[in-house]
């Protein structure tokens, strides 16, 4: 397997989507049971989705968030005059 | 309710990188929400939907600043999902847990700058599949793309991502070099 080859499955491979029954997928997991490199390669990718997955949301700002209710009370009474659902 | 606004802020954030944009965004998502509720169609969570909604007024932004005419990003496969892929060139263990590393500014800084750095099309899939958790057919629909370009242009972004943040992060006594044979 080349490197291209090898990269290609390891979306499938840490997604956990890979199809361990086709023959190229095995040859994979062969190669990664015998190679340092690529397990910590997939490690520090692994790590990477966590890290920006743990990351803090974006505080969002209070008085853009009083603008955003007022505004859309407003849109909400001009499509609802009624107060109906 | 906010906790939402929240989470789309921080998506409109992560795509348009400025406050005064991520707050169109908001808005004219939440606006939008009010005037389709009845299109709604329930193929995809409500969640979903509003993700998609965002994207699509944050992608809107992106193409303005691009001087752009067409409502969708050109996103469309190009030859760069068909060169080669980015090897990775420096290899290490990472210091600490990504935990432990979340709570760390100058690591938070460090997570923005590489996601900022990322050209567009590898960071909105980044974004919408691995930090929004959107499937990939999720995320092909909300950015007109095939899956496979998705898969394509994710491998890129992580492999990116990869790459800066252990530079950064990487334990160098714990470096390691593919074998000859990685061709």
């Amino acid at each position: 397997m080349t490197c291209d080859q090898l990269l290609q499955t390891i979306n499938e491979y840490v997604d956990g989507t890979l199809d361990m029954v086709l023959p190229e997928c095995q040859e994979f997991a062969e190669h990664l049971a015998g190679c340092n490199p690529c397990q910590v390669v997939i490690d520090n990718i692994r790590k990477t989705i966590a890290l920006y997955k743990a990351g803090e949301p974006y505080p969002l700002p209070q008085e853009f968030q009083a603008r955003l209710s007022q505004a859309l009370r407003k849109r909400w009474q001009a499509r609802f005059p009624q107060g109906g659902s | 309710m906010s906790r939402f606004q929240q989470r789309i802020y921080s998506l409109a954030w992560h795509i348009v990188g400025q406050r005064q944009d991520a707050e169109d965004v908001v808005q004219q998502t939440f606006l939008s929400i009010l005037e389709h509720l009845d299109t709604f169609r329930e193929e995809s969570s409500v969640a979903t939907w509003v993700l998609r909604i965002a994207t699509n007024h944050a992608l809107k932004i992106l193409r303005k600043r691009r001087g752009l005419p067409t409502v969708s990003l050109d996103v469309s496969a190009d030859r760069d999902d068909e060169a080669r892929l980015p090897h990775p060139d420096y290899i290490a263990q990472w210091r600490d847990a990504p935990e432990v590393l979340a709570q760390r500014a100058e690591v938070r800084h460090l997570l923005e700058q590489a996601l900022a750095d990322l050209d567009d099309k590898y960071r909105l899939v980044f974004i919408l599949r691995d930090v929004e958790g959107l499937s990939v057919r999720e995320t092909a629909q909300s950015l007109g793309l095939t899956e496979s370009a998705v898969k394509v242009r994710l491998l890129r972004a992580r492999l990116m991502l990869r790459e800066r943040l252990t530079q950064a992060l990487g334990d160098e006594a714990t470096q390691v070099f593919p074998p000859h044979d990685h061709q």
